[in-house]
């Protein structure tokens, strides 16, 4: 059996100053050649990998045979939003992980496919589905993000009027303001957001729900609400020295890098602090997006400093792998305890402490002790924050009967039913932060159970 | 500057603010609200042409924003409370008069002191007297009213022995902190509002965090008011001076593609 096909991408001593994609994406043949490896199982285990259920080996057999046109409409029969999810899904841990080849020279590239035959469509006309006829009923979706998009387009599929509200400028919810233009670009965001538009979705942005409008309010005009309100507040350390100036939190950094451009400053008008020596706080994939944004604004060094080791990095494997490719220099096993600066409030270095690991703790990773005596200094000029949000508390705080955790998150059932007649939720607002396919995966559940109160209402 | 933004002014409340977007380059900017009237739908903010943003705002006539988004933060508390002082400093005058004419609305006796550094620069002064039960302006040159600064006048009034049950400071920071330290010592509940940097003003990015009272709040959506006691104004005046170099750069190339210029 072949090996894997190798998806071209840019090398690494061009792409870290720049921010255009990294990956490039198959080619016409190569796509028919990767897809010809899928075995065409009796009962494929891939399908049961994939949160939003594409039928990966329908789509993957149209492929083979060159007919590229019939595979994007299979995939987009069940996901509005393909071209993303070719992207930054972690395939490798869900229906890739599945696929009978991993055994065997790898399994097939199903992300990668997924992605080319978007870029397919996306360079023609994309054809809109035929819908069953208006159902009367309207759902107020509040975010813009990957759980609102989904949950959007497949209500507006069953015949519902659907409106999002978007408290942003734009729409796109973390693929916008979070995960940088190299690695998801904002046109093929704003492609997919007017497919979902095409669906007959409306889109308001610049409408903070719980500030412009209440869900209690929304409730009077719409029959129901799906809350995809994502993470909210940046989480800190708690320790010295996080208020002085040069230190982020991702959120911000990656905010105004990807959101407000101001890698383009002054071209664009909101500026950003570049840093010479940048430390990154963090092992998730938002800790790899602002390391690599941060080298690509011009730095010397970025270094990546965790308290656990690289194999505990919730990071998915590639993005590891592309940091490191371009130079990014990883501190494993540090905690940082200070952040120390100078006069005029600046940031001048980090204190740190080297970390051992004991025994697994309630996430089943192991639990990082510090190392006494250990304790050294990292010059840095700009730090950035990246170890988790605690969600928006804008719409629970606005909203009667609508119960939260103790965490500050929106307490739903499997299907996405909050604790509120009517109202729904999914995605990083009711489990914390997860990954954008997960927020989709829920958006689509949600739509389902929307879809069956608005019948029995 | 008014805007015509009915829906925020439907829901605008005293101590809000909006964030704006002039056009697709542009920055997203925090104001104060200054006024609102939700009969003609208009939102009124005032402020300081000093920097790129200001300056291109200040040359709109004000429907053609990219992004006009609020009314964002909490409202002030306002309640019957007694006496309460009113310090308004520099375009600080101007969101200090909702709440001025509020808590005149609440019952309160209503004592207002509007300052700026000359007379040509004061604001309001018409309007904030229809609100108040007594009306000061100092100038720090001494063109209006009391030679001096603001703080002058509230530790007067303080010294004199009136009761005063809370004061609400609004202006520049240097002024919020010194009104701050007038007040401790008679132990008068004191807000302020802070203009920290922001740039959704939602709670996603926390920028505007601010320490009060030892602990790390975003002033977006925990504030924009505190209690001016607890706030760490030499932070927040660090803060606010982090793009300084920045901003001085994106000025002078307005103003040269503006204006025409060698450089």
């Amino acid at each position: 059996m072949l090996g894997r096909q190798k998806m071209p991408e840019q090398d690494a001593t061009v792409r870290r100053a720049n921010f255009n994609e990294v990956a490039l994406g198959f080619t016409r043949e190569q796509a028919v050649e990767e897809a010809k490896r899928c075995l065409e199982c009796k009962k494929p285990k891939c399908i049961e990998g994939c949160p939003v259920e594409v039928r990966i080996p329908d789509f993957v057999k149209y492929v083979s045979i060159g007919d590229f046109d019939s595979a994007i409409k299979e995939i987009k029969s069940v996901n509005a939003l393909p071209a993303i999810c070719g992207r930054v899904c972690p395939q490798e841990s869900q229906c890739e992980a599945l696929c009978i080849l991993g055994k065997k020279g790898g399994p097939v590239s199903i992300g990668r496919l997924e992605r080319f035959v978007s870029d397919y469509e996306r360079k023609l006309e994309a054809e809109i589905p035929k819908k069953p006829g208006p159902t009367g009923k309207k759902v107020a979706v509040v975010g813009s993000g990957p759980a609102g998009l989904t949950a959007a387009a497949d209500l507006a599929r069953m015949g519902h009027s659907v409106t999002i509200f978007e408290a942003l400028h734009a729409a796109g919810g973390v693929l916008t303001y979070g995960i940088p233009e190299f690695r998801l670009p904002k046109d093929i965001v704003q492609a997919e957001v007017e497919y979902v538009k095409k669906l007959g979705v409306t889109l308001l942005l610049d409408s903070v729900i719980g500030k412009i409008d209440t869900v209690d309010e929304l409730l009077l005009d719409f029959d129901a609400v799906f809350l995809g309100t994502g993470a909210g507040l940046p989480m800190f350390l708690n320790i010295d020295g996080e208020n002085l100036n040069g230190v982020y939190s991702a959120n911000e950094f990656l905010t105004r890098v990807n959101l407000m451009k101001s890698y383009r400053f002054p071209d664009y008008d909101t500026p950003i602090k570049k840093g010479k020596r940048v430390i990154v706080v963090g092992g998730g994939n938002v800790a790899m997006d602002s390391a690599r944004c941060a080298l690509r604004l011009g730095a010397d060094e970025v270094t990546i400093v965790y308290r656990r080791g690289e194999e505990e990095m919730p990071a998915r494997a590639e993005e590891i792998e592309h940091a490191k490719e371009e130079g990014i220099e990883f501190r494993l096993l540090t905690n940082p305890v200070r952040l120390n600066g100078d006069a005029k409030n600046w940031v001048t270095d980090i204190e740190c402490i080297n970390m051992y690991l004991c025994e697994p703790d309630e996430s089943g990773r192991c639990r990082p002790m510090p190392l006494a005596g250990s304790e050294h200094k990292i010059e840095a000029d700009v730090v950035i924050i990246a170890i988790g949000t605690s969600p928006n508390p804008l719409v629970p705080k606005t909203t009667s009967g609508l119960e939260i955790s103790k965490h500050g998150t929106i307490i739903a059932k499997g299907n996405g039913e909050t604790t509120k007649k009517g109202v729904f939720a999914g995605g990083d607002a009711v489990t914390g932060s997860a990954t954008v396919i997960s927020a989709m995966g829920a958006g689509k559940i949600a739509a389902r159970a929307i879809d069956e109160y608005l019948r029995t209402k | 500057m008014d805007i015509n933004a009915p829906r925020i002014a439907r829901k605008a409340q005293p101590g809000q603010f909006v964030i704006l977007r002039i056009d697709e380059t542009g920055e997203r900017i925090p104001l104060t609200i200054a006024d609102f009237d939700r009969e003609k739908g208009t939102i009124t903010m005032i402020f300081q042409a000093i920097g790129k943003t200001t300056t291109q705002l200040s040359a709109l006539e004000g429907n053609e924003l990219m992004d006009f988004i609020g009314p964002l933060g909490n409202p002030a508390h306002i309640e019957n409370e007694g006496t309460v002082i009113l310090v308004g400093g520099g375009v600080g005058v101007a969101p200090v008069f909702p709440q001025a004419r509020a808590f005149k609305e609440s019952g309160n006796k209503v004592i207002s002191i509007i300052g700026a550094r000359s007379a040509n620069l004061l604001l309001w002064e018409d309007r904030m007297r229809e609100v108040s039960d007594e009306l000061y302006i100092t100038t720090d040159d001494g063109s209006k009213g009391h030679h001096g600064f603001v703080t002058d006048i509230v530790k007067k009034i303080l010294e004199n022995g009136t009761k005063v049950d809370r004061v609400i400071a609004i202006g520049p920071p240097v002024m919020m902190r010194a009104v701050a330290g007038v007040t401790k010592p008679f132990n008068v509940k004191t807000i302020v509002s802070l203009n920290s940097i922001m740039v959704d003003g939602t709670g996603m990015c926390g920028a505007c965090r601010v320490l009060v009272g030892n602990e790390t709040k975003f002033a977006c959506v925990d504030g924009p008011e505190f209690d001016a006691h607890l706030v760490d104004f030499t932070l927040l005046m660090n803060r606010l001076a982090i793009y300084q170099p920045e901003e001085k750069l994106a000025f002078e190339k307005y103003k040269c593609e503006r204006e025409g210029c060698k450089c």
